[in-house]
């Protein structure tokens, strides 16, 4: 390194250029869990647009955003903008459930679940079926641009550009009606939002699937950063099992006497043989021997390939394995059943009891009674006193609703809904306002009465609504 | 990955420039993409100066070349396109025009326009539609003299909260008084000073209070005689005139309820009408209001105090 006061020395450039990373494909049980996943959350995204679904009123979607009639239908679950709560809700159940499962096996989510993971994964998939694996790409990487390389490597990108395209027009299908957009899509008549939202989005898979990769976790995610929060002494993450693999004399290739565990550990040479198969089949391109790096999304696909070398030579497998820290420093097995783990998960299991019990105890209806305040009170001609009231009556079934009112606490009174019609009807998920007149004799000082509000629907089809108000005289 | 050097673990990279003997600068470069998008934004920045409105100079400043379409009523009557460039206000414009809930809304009007009011009162939606309209239109239009909920104002501004109309509560009648405004009066009536107090009293007993002594009324009701032609004989009023009931618990213009107990106060406020007559005015509203719009009027003002 150079060590002077030469101020004409070679700067070191201020950026740097991202080296493409290629990966070689790896088989396992890890890699066996991320191609389930990747199906599961798949089949989910992709196809639920698409499923119709038989309700009362409104879309007959299955899942659908319905943002110009403010309501979002998930199945036979419909909420409306007052059941706002339910998404607060689940935001904070999926937060606990991060915290609770980062402090339990680290960085799962990256791993797993994220959907950079997916789609960088779908679309390296696409990279190794066009120009084959790791070897073949890299070897793509170096060749001048011929028409070898024209060909497979315009190929990969327009299979990418399919995928970021259906990925986009899936999302916006969320927030119409799939089968509908579609036609109006391609025969340009859908609204512009529709075009905004499927350009964008198709543009950032491409990009962050097809180029950034890894750069996306590594400078843009904040869940990447403060995931590490969480972590503990007994949190299980990716490590390589320092101790065993370098020994005391450090790692060494296999040679002529280092090839049986007993000739290595005669000498005090550890157990890699350094076979760079685990930097290989990194996806952020670190070397997991290092130690634990925020580079890290811990997919498991290290433990999967070290697994195998190990496995071909007959040695004991989990050189690269989930331990925790203290596991490698001291060898004692983490207690999963920490304080953090039990709070954090009676936190999830709490939150999930409160939503469910949040959806499952929705009211079918709900009213409000609104006193009209200007004015208070009207003397009428024949004397008596009126007072007027806005009642709005919430209809969330998917059925009409017949209501029969009745003003409590002012015997005498004469009640009057404005309109010439029986009864208050809400037809089935919507809303409806009336302005009702009560009208009652002064009562000698009585300054103010209470009233209830009491809505009988006719066929009692829900419990009976009140809602308090009161009455004014003077 | 940059950090993937040949370094030997635990060193960081420096730039290899070292100060005083033994500082040095770690080399943590900037990803390169990071530069491209500062750049993007740059890039962004100039396209939106050639779309939108950005730069001031002079007293004006650069318009963009986006624009906005909507359309004005021109000399004769006829729809023109207007086109300005982009700004919000133009927008608000077009949306009130050509939005999906502008469009939305002009079906309801549509409704209220071809329906009867009879047919109206009969369908929830469209009332409460009309009515909200209405309370809107009042709020502009009315609420300035009559109060926000129709309250009126005693002595000066009829109250359109009660039942008692004084020109009667057919929606026709509220469109016509809407369309062409009122003007009402009562003229000042010249009652010798001796007979006023009594003429109170029994305008007073016409409406049921008690504590006048029938003697005295009875005397007032000779005086009320040249008052019956447009009061009625019984005092119930002509709404043909506007001329309002006496016999009911309503005061509009006199605050006899203001009064409380105090009988003297009473008769006063009475008195006071009686020698100044009244002179008020609503102006016609015909030149601002739509057709429809004042039939949504009507209908708000008439559901405010029911029958």
């Amino acid at each position: 390194m150079a060590n002077n006061d030469d101020l004409s020395y070679n700067a070191e450039p201020l950026y740097a250029a991202r080296e493409p990373i290629h990966p070689k494909a790896i088989q396992g049980r890890f890699r066996r869990f991320k191609n389930i996943v990747l199906l599961v959350a798949y089949g989910f995204f992709f196809l639920l647009p698409w499923i119709r679904w038989d309700r009362g009123v409104g879309p007959d979607q299955a899942v659908m955003f319905d943002i110009p009639s403010r309501r979002y239908y998930l199945f036979d679950l419909v909420i409306h903008p007052q059941d706002m709560f339910l998404l607060a809700g689940f935001l904070i159940l999926a937060a606990w459930l991060l915290f609770f499962v980062t402090g339990l096996v680290g960085r799962a989510f990256c791993g797993y679940f994220c959907f950079q993971t997916l789609w960088t994964d779908l679309f390296m998939k696409v990279e190794a079926l066009v120009q084959g694996d790791r070897n073949k790409r890299l070897r793509l990487e170096k060749q001048p641009w011929n028409a070898e390389k024209l060909t497979k490597k315009g190929l990969t990108i327009a299979i990418w550009t399919g995928i970021a395209f259906w990925t986009g027009f899936t999302f916006t299908a969320y927030w119409a009606d799939a089968p509908q957009l579609f036609v109006d899509f391609f025969t340009l008549d859908a609204v512009k939002a529709a075009y905004i939202s499927t350009g964008i989005l198709t543009a950032t898979t491409l990009i962050f699937a097809g180029f950034a990769r890894e750069q996306v976790c590594i400078y843009m995610c904040p869940y990447a950063r403060f995931q590490s929060v969480m972590f503990d002494k007994e949190t299980l993450v990716v490590s390589y099992d320092a101790k065993r693999g370098e020994g005391e004399a450090g790692r060494e290739s296999l040679k002529q006497g280092l090839m049986t565990l007993d000739e290595r550990h005669a000498q005090g040479v550890g157990d890699c043989i350094d076979c760079k198969l685990c930097v290989q089949v990194c996806p952020t391109g670190i070397d997991i021997r290092d130690g634990l790096q925020l580079e890290c999304i811990s997919c498991g696909l290290c433990i999967d390939a070290c697994d195998q070398i190990m496995t071909k030579r007959g040695w004991p497998t989990g050189l690269i394995r989930y331990a925790s820290e203290q596991e490698l420093e001291t060898g004692e097995k983490p207690n999963l059943l920490k304080f953090r783990t039990i709070g954090y998960g009676l936190a999830t299991f709490a939150a999930t009891v409160l939503l469910l019990y949040g959806i499952f105890a929705r009211a079918p209806a709900d009213v409000s009674v609104q006193q009209v305040r200007q004015p208070l009170f009207t003397v009428m001609s024949s004397g008596e006193i009126q007072n007027n009231y806005n009642v709005k009556i919430n209809n969330k079934l998917q059925e009409k609703l017949e209501f029969r009112l009745a003003v409590e606490g002012l015997p005498d009174a004469e009640v009057t809904v404005v309109g010439d019609f029986e009864g208050l009807s809400v037809p089935a998920d919507s809303s409806r306002k009336f302005l009702v007149h009560v009208r009652a004799r002064p009562e000698g000082g009585v300054e103010r009465k209470d009233l209830e509000f009491v809505l009988t629907e006719e066929d009692g089809r829900i419990e009976p609504m009140e809602y308090d108000a009161t009455f004014v005289f003077r | 990955m940059s950090q993937q050097t040949e370094n030997k673990k635990g060193q960081v990279e420096t730039t290899g420039h070292v100060w005083d003997g033994d500082l040095r600068e770690y080399n943590n470069p900037l990803p390169r993409w990071w530069l491209w998008a500062f750049y993007v934004t740059i890039v962004f920045s100039v396209v939106y100066w050639i779309l939108y409105p950005a730069w001031p100079y002079g007293d004006t400043y650069t318009k963009g070349i986006s624009s906005v379409e909507y359309t004005v009523e021109g000399e004769n009557g006829e729809e023109k396109t207007v086109s300005e460039h982009w700004n919000t206000r133009a927008l608000f414009t077009r949306d009130m025009q050509s939005s999906p809930s502008a469009l939305a809304q002009q079906e309801w009007v549509g409704k209220v326009q071809d329906m009867s009011f009879e047919a109206i009162e009969q369908d929830p939606d469209t009332l409460q539609f009309a009515m909200s309209v209405g309370h809107a239109t009042f709020g502009d239009f009315c609420a300035a003299c009559h109060g926000a909920g129709g309250q009126g104002n005693v002595g000066a501004y009829p109250n359109l909260a009660d039942n008692a109309w004084l020109y009667g509560n057919s929606y026709e009648t509220i469109v016509d008084k809407i369309n062409n405004g009122i003007q009402g009066m009562m003229p000042a009536q010249n009652v010798a000073d001796d007979t006023i107090d009594d003429l109170a009293k029994y305008v007073l007993s016409l409406s049921g209070n008690a504590e006048i002594s029938g003697e005295a009324a009875s005397r007032g009701k000779q005086a009320f005689a040249s008052c019956a032609g447009c009061h009625g004989a019984e005092g119930k009023g002509n709404e043909a005139l506007g001329a309002p009931n006496l016999t009911d618990a309503i005061w509009g213009v006199a605050d006899v309820p203001g009064c409380g107990g105090d009988v003297a106060c009473k008769t006063g406020e009475i008195t006071h009408v009686v020698n100044n007559g009244i002179q008020r005015q609503m102006p016609a509203f015909g030149e601002r209001l739509s057709e429809t719009q004042m039939r949504m009027l009507a209908i708000y003002v008439r559901q405010l105090g029911g029958n």
